[in-house]
């Protein structure tokens, strides 16, 4: 008897254990992340410019907080417009806010004439900016970055 | 900007694109969801036997067929998912039905110990375990006709104000009715009786309720963040735009304070301050909730006596043990749990006969015993990583209303295990409430099953592969293009 009482609670956490695995296996798999952990996907077609290059752009602040794209040399706009690759939902936007675009390796940001401008690390964007990885660019009350 | 636009709508976040890799299919892990379920399925039948055993009972064929349906019904469920919402959580699922089927096993173990016992009035207990099988067969129906029938989260979002007005009547019925059609059982008029059927609205009111919160913040949200941060210094957003949300809750715990249930009100309350602090992401709203909260139980405690006896069984239950409604529950679980100690008694080896209410409020005292602290520490975890994943859920789906609904559903059920819990572990003190999954109780088990499946589709949602924006036909540059004549519009 005492046997099997254990041997149940065993099996019960085993059950724990096999879904948190599940989870841990699952973690990133939802985010968008799991790509680059697998070789030869996406990694081959940038494998020159290694790992420092950006893949993704994270919105940290703001309504759109986690969301996540991912970026494949296409240019991405910014602002209230439908069109827009991130379609902003904020008064202090405007409708073509901002423009990403990739040159050479380097991605770079310019402000498309908005009303209350965009904020490259707290300078204002005046002129197209180089993006360095991790910095903050804020338009209106969001935030993105680029992550690798 | 504020306009009554379908949140779901043209949310920001539907309209990203982004390029998943096309040639890489994203995994569906069904395959893991159905081991996880054949996991869980052989658990439930292993308690299933040692109850039997320990009970000495012959053990027969009857209960390999009984774990089999087990596993068949959890099977279909699994199709249903397969079929509507492949991309779903794998987690989920497997937890509910550990979830489900120890709560089945525990009251069957139950029905074993109280078989045969004469009450006062003379009536016998009446075993309850298959009729809980039957509703957890109907709750799985409800289960796959949801995932069917709402093929996207968003679509709720439309119906948000008639979902709020219906979940209000919902609410309001058993306080209104006559007591031949809602009675009061336990003291509490929250039930609905139909025929010989009892139907708890409350429970199905909750889901209603969390629908058109969330579609209503939705809504609302730029328009109350923006005033806040014109008028700094002052938090409180424009009484028009949060009047309608502050009647709904007012009245949420008008009727429940009326109806007599405090767990359910608590619920109600809790459920509203997290998904205004998700909606809005500011603590004051969680520090001005709080303040309303200790105002209304401080008021709740002066006037009602319910409320009283409550907080005094709460504060010493073994003093109050032989008074008439006093600490005799809470001292018969704090009993039982002390018994069954760190290993517990055994599945089965227990004594749950002398928990009054052993089948639904105090079935988690139950487990205590017969489980342990090991065991029920680890049932916990499976709430745990149940409520893990939904919120994971809620923060990966791109829009908003899905974030609100997502986080607010997986905040219900966590929140609901706290109450019991805490209730039965004399941490706060104790308010009849049914521990999700666990308890006997057709209505709460339905909507639970509702829940999941809504959690399910969100989950689906956000872990779905995104499909590329297809882009716009490409039009030829305007200077190759004919002149055309065009029709100048009136």
């Amino acid at each position: 008897m005492q046997l099997t009482r254990a041997g149940f609670l065993v099996l019960l956490w085993l059950f724990v254990l096999a879904a948190l695995r599940v989870v841990r296996s699952d973690l990133y798999a939802a985010s968008g992340l799991r790509a680059s952990g697998l070789p030869g996907f996406r990694r081959s077609e940038k494998s020159a410019r290694g790992s420092k290059a950006p893949r993704q752009l994270v919105v940290t602040h703001g309504a759109l907080t986690g969301t996540r794209i991912s970026l494949d040399g296409r240019p991405i706009l910014i602002g209230r417009a439908d069109d827009s690759t991130l379609v902003l939902d904020d008064d202090f936007a405007s409708t073509r806010h901002a423009r990403l675009s990739m040159r050479g390796t380097d991605w770079y940001v310019e402000d498309l004439g908005s009303t209350n401008g965009t904020y490259l690390d707290r300078a204002k964007v005046t002129a197209p900016l180089r993006v360095p990885l991790g910095t903050p660019i804020r338009i209106g009350k969001t935030v993105i970055e680029l992550r690798s | 900007m504020g306009s009554p636009v379908p949140a779901g709508e043209g949310s920001p976040g539907a309209s990203v694109a982004t390029n998943t890799s096309p040639g890489l299919k994203a995994p569906t892990r069904r395959g893991t969801e159905l081991v996880m379920l054949s996991f869980a399925a052989g658990l439930v039948t292993l308690a299933l036997i040692l109850v039997e055993l320990n009970q000495e009972r012959s053990l027969s064929l009857r209960i390999l067929y009984l774990g089999l349906a087990y596993l068949g019904l959890f099977a279909c469920a699994h199709l249903a998912v397969r079929r509507w919402a492949p991309y779903a959580d794998p987690a989920i699922l497997p937890c509910v039905a550990l979830l489900n089927g120890l709560g089945l096993v525990v009251i069957h173990r139950i029905d074993l110990a109280l078989e045969g016992t004469v009450f006062p009035d003379g009536s016998t207990w009446d075993p309850v375990a298959f009729k809980q099988v039957i509703w957890t067969g109907i709750g799985l129906l409800l289960f796959a006709a949801t995932l069917k029938f709402l093929p996207d989260h968003r679509m709720l979002a439309r119906f948000g104000y008639t979902f709020g007005l219906v979940g209000l009547v919902a609410l309001l019925l058993p306080g209104v009715l006559p007591g031949f059609i809602a009675p009061t059982i336990n003291g509490a008029k929250i039930w609905l009786r139909i025929g010989p059927l009892s139907l708890q609205p409350g429970e199905f009111a909750k889901i209603l309720l969390m629908v058109f919160f969330a579609a209503f913040l939705v809504s609302k949200r730029d328009l109350f963040t923006v005033a806040g941060r014109r008028f700094l210094g002052m938090d409180l957003p424009r009484a028009r735009d949060l009047g309608p949300l502050f009647a709904a809750w007012g009245v949420t715990v008008a009727v429940m304070v009326l109806q007599k249930d405090l767990g359910s009100s608590l619920l109600f309350f809790g459920i509203v301050l997290v998904l205004l602090y998700i909606a809005t992401e500011r603590a004051a709203w969680v520090v001005l909730g709080l303040g309303l909260f200790a105002g209304g139980a401080i008021i709740a405690w002066k006037l009602f006596t319910h409320v009283q006896q409550r907080v005094a069984n709460w504060q010493d239950p073994i003093a109050r043990y032989d008074v008439i409604g006093g600490g005799y529950q809470i001292s018969q679980s704090l009993f039982g749990l002390a018994t069954g100690g760190i290993g517990g008694a055994g599945l089965g080896a227990g004594r749950p006969e002398m928990i009054p209410e052993a089948n639904t409020d105090f079935i988690t005292a139950v487990i205590g015993e017969e489980l342990g602290f090991v065991g029920f520490a680890a049932l916990l975890l499976v709430y745990m990583v149940f409520a893990l994943r939904g919120l994971r859920g809620a923060i990966s789906v791109r829009d908003s209303f899905g974030k609100l609904l997502g986080g607010g559903l997986a905040f219900a059920v966590c929140f609901q295990v706290f109450i019991v819990v805490g209730g039965v572990t004399k941490l706060i003190p104790m308010t009849g409430i049914t521990a999700p999954f666990l308890s006997y109780g057709g209505s709460s088990l339905l909507a639970n099953y509702i829940l999941v499946a809504l959690l399910l589709r969100i989950s689906a949602a956000a872990r779905a592969p995104q499909r590329i924006a297809k882009p716009k036909p490409q039009q030829p540059a305007i200077a190759d293009q004919h002149t055309v004549m065009v029709e100048r519009p009136k």
